[in-house]
């Protein structure tokens, strides 16, 4: 057995930026590297997606860029990848990345797809209730576009045992996707509370990229951290007991710091003490953080609890659309004007007969982020935007926002700061909902292919 | 002396459907009590006011000095219906770093950027 694993962070989300997963992949001597790369809503989209655009492959997006910029490295040092890059369709992503191992001259690497997760065709045989409602998850009928389960580690470890050197997956739970190769390299048995739970504590923390080394962090005079614009992604260097020092490439920007590592510790947690995942029940309220260099911090003590009978399932459903668009005001009296743009706006949408779920009218500038909790005392700003915003049943009604917002080029008020529309002002609402579904429901199967 | 939370403490706000967990983490061990003293739940629902519609439980981590307030209903329905700009609430956790504590005069020391203390 290694002393010691090196995991390194490829991306926390969709949209995240690749330079730092090059970086890691180049210059953090790792033996993994993860990415992940899904938001709630992602295998939702993606199926949106699919069934209007015969030519969208239903992976990321951004496939070919991350696995472009890391391969390379990876093949050198012999650097595993785990990505949930899959998405709806893993076994094409699996195709995509051999295709591009063997134009850059790399034949003969296994690569492993895991399938299971998507469950829509049963969805609602195999689920009861719906978390957030009570409701029974059958009144979704109608509208559910799709349905996932959160699988845990159990089959990225079979795919390892197997030899896979890159495993591709559907959805995971986020931190299942860096505690399995904890559990294949250190022999841990599934059941194996204690060790999965420090584990699984640790991948927690990775699993959002830069948000432990420094991004979402800093804050000019009261937390500041070096070079905000090139911040390392983590790599945690972790221990058979599952205890492990988080770090990053040296020379990167940012911080690894007590501080940054608490603020993750909690992020997206309900209760500390008990913190659901697939593979186990975590407890962070036993940790011990401890500062032993510099972007060094030891994370050990995290406990668990024996896993839940049950897999999380998300329900993705179509729940019509949002019309959105904003128009400005700067100078003295900019809050007035705003003010009765406002008014003339609410009373326009009387008259076209909007028939909204939800409307908001903001002022950006002033109270559009903080909404109902902005201090009364804030002060007037210099310049607002007048933001609007209605959710509704259909894309006609939801266009109706844009068209009232271009009525106030002409029949507005006084010094109307005004866009040319340019783009669709209206997009579809797939809405969320989590249920719960007997893990032994959902059983996952892994296949492989080689380059 | 009356002192806002950004100088005793920082914050971070997450997402999970249509709740928001604010967490708040003390500058210092020895500013903790304060926080755990004054920033109770109902302060805090009062301080948010109907930004968030649901209940809010706070879980105390001492070992980290700690305590993490979970929001529910505070993001608009949920994150993919809700119609804040904001629709994740990762900036919600900015707004309580302008609650006052009361915090007595031998614990300034411990205090965060006190050169902006205003």
């Amino acid at each position: 057995m290694k002393e010691t694993i090196r995991i390194g962070s490829g991306a926390a989300w969709w949209g995240d930026r690749v330079e730092p997963a090059a970086l890691n992949a180049e210059q953090g001597d790792l033996d993994y590297l993860c990415f992940e790369t899904m938001a709630e809503a992602t295998v939702s989209a993606a199926q949106v997606r699919a069934r209007r655009d015969k030519s969208f492959p239903g992976y990321d997006t951004y496939l070919d860029d991350r696995m472009k910029a890391v391969l390379p490295a990876c093949m050198r040092r012999g650097t595993k990848i785990i990505t949930n890059q899959g998405w709806i369709n893993p076994d094409a992503a699996a195709k995509r990345v051999a295709e591009l191992l063997k134009e850059m001259g790399y034949p003969g690497v296994k690569i492993a797809s895991v399938n299971g997760s998507l469950i829509t065709e049963h969805v609602l045989e195999l689920t009861d209730t719906i978390m957030e409602t009570g409701e029974k998850t059958s009144t979704l009928k109608s509208t559910l576009i799709s349905a996932e389960a959160y699988l845990g580690a159990e089959p990225i470890v079979e795919a390892l045992k197997a030899g896979a050197q890159i495993v591709i997956t559907g959805r995971v739970a986020d931190p299942s996707i860096f505690m399995a190769p904890m559990m294949f390299e250190f022999g841990w048995d599934p059941l194996d509370h204690v060790k999965l739970g420090q584990g699984v504590g640790i991948g927690h923390l990775m699993e959002c990229g830069a948000q432990v080394t420094g991004g979402y962090f800093m804050d000019p005079g009261f937390k500041d951290v070096p070079t905000p614009w090139n911040f390392g992604f983590p790599i945690a260097v972790v221990s058979p007991d599952g205890s492990a020092v988080i770090t990053k490439v040296a020379g990167t920007g940012g911080a690894i710091t007590l501080q940054t590592v608490k603020e993750q510790l909690l992020y997206e947690v309900h209760d500390p003490a008990n913190y659901l995942t697939p593979d186990v029940v975590v407890d962070f309220t036993t940790v011990k953080l401890e500062q032993v260099g510099p972007d060094r911090v030891r994370v050990s003590h995290i406990s668990g609890k024996p896993r839940t009978p049950t897999l999380k399932v998300s329900l993705g459903c179509t729940e019509g659309h949002i019309g959105e668009d904003m128009f400005f005001y700067a100078g003295p009296g900019a809050l007035r004007r705003a003010q009765i743009a406002k008014k003339v706006l609410e009373e326009r949408f009387k008259i076209v007969k909007l028939q909204a779920e939800d409307l908001r009218i903001d002022f950006l500038g002033l109270n559009a982020i903080h909404g109902a909790a902005t201090p009364v005392d804030a002060p007037e700003p210099y310049e607002i935007a007048v933001r609007v915003a209605a959710r509704t049943k259909t894309k006609e009604e939801a266009a109706k926002v844009g068209r009232e917002v271009d009525g106030m080029a002409v029949s507005g008020i006084a010094h109307t700061g005004k866009r040319v529309p340019h783009q669709d002002r209206t997009r579809e609402v797939i809405g969320v909902w989590s249920s719960l579904v007997p893990r032994e429901k959902v059983p996952a199967s892994v296949t492989y292919i080689e380059s | 002396m009356k002192v806002k939370l950004q100088h005793v403490a920082h914050t971070r706000s997450g997402d999970k459907g249509n709740t928001s967990n604010i967490a708040v983490f003390a500058y210092a061990p020895e500013l903790y009590p304060l926080l755990k003293e004054q920033l109770t739940e109902e302060k805090f629902k009062h301080f948010y006011g109907d930004a968030i519609t649901g209940t809010i439980t706070r879980y105390d981590v001492d070992n980290i000095h700690a305590m993490n307030f979970v929001c529910q209903g505070a993001l608009g329905g949920g994150v993919s219906r809700s119609l804040c700009l904001d629709n994740y609430g990762k900036a919600l956790s900015a707004a309580i770093l302008g609650f006052e504590l009361e915090v007595p005069e031998h614990l300034k020391t411990f205090l965060q950027a006190q050169e902006l203390i205003t």
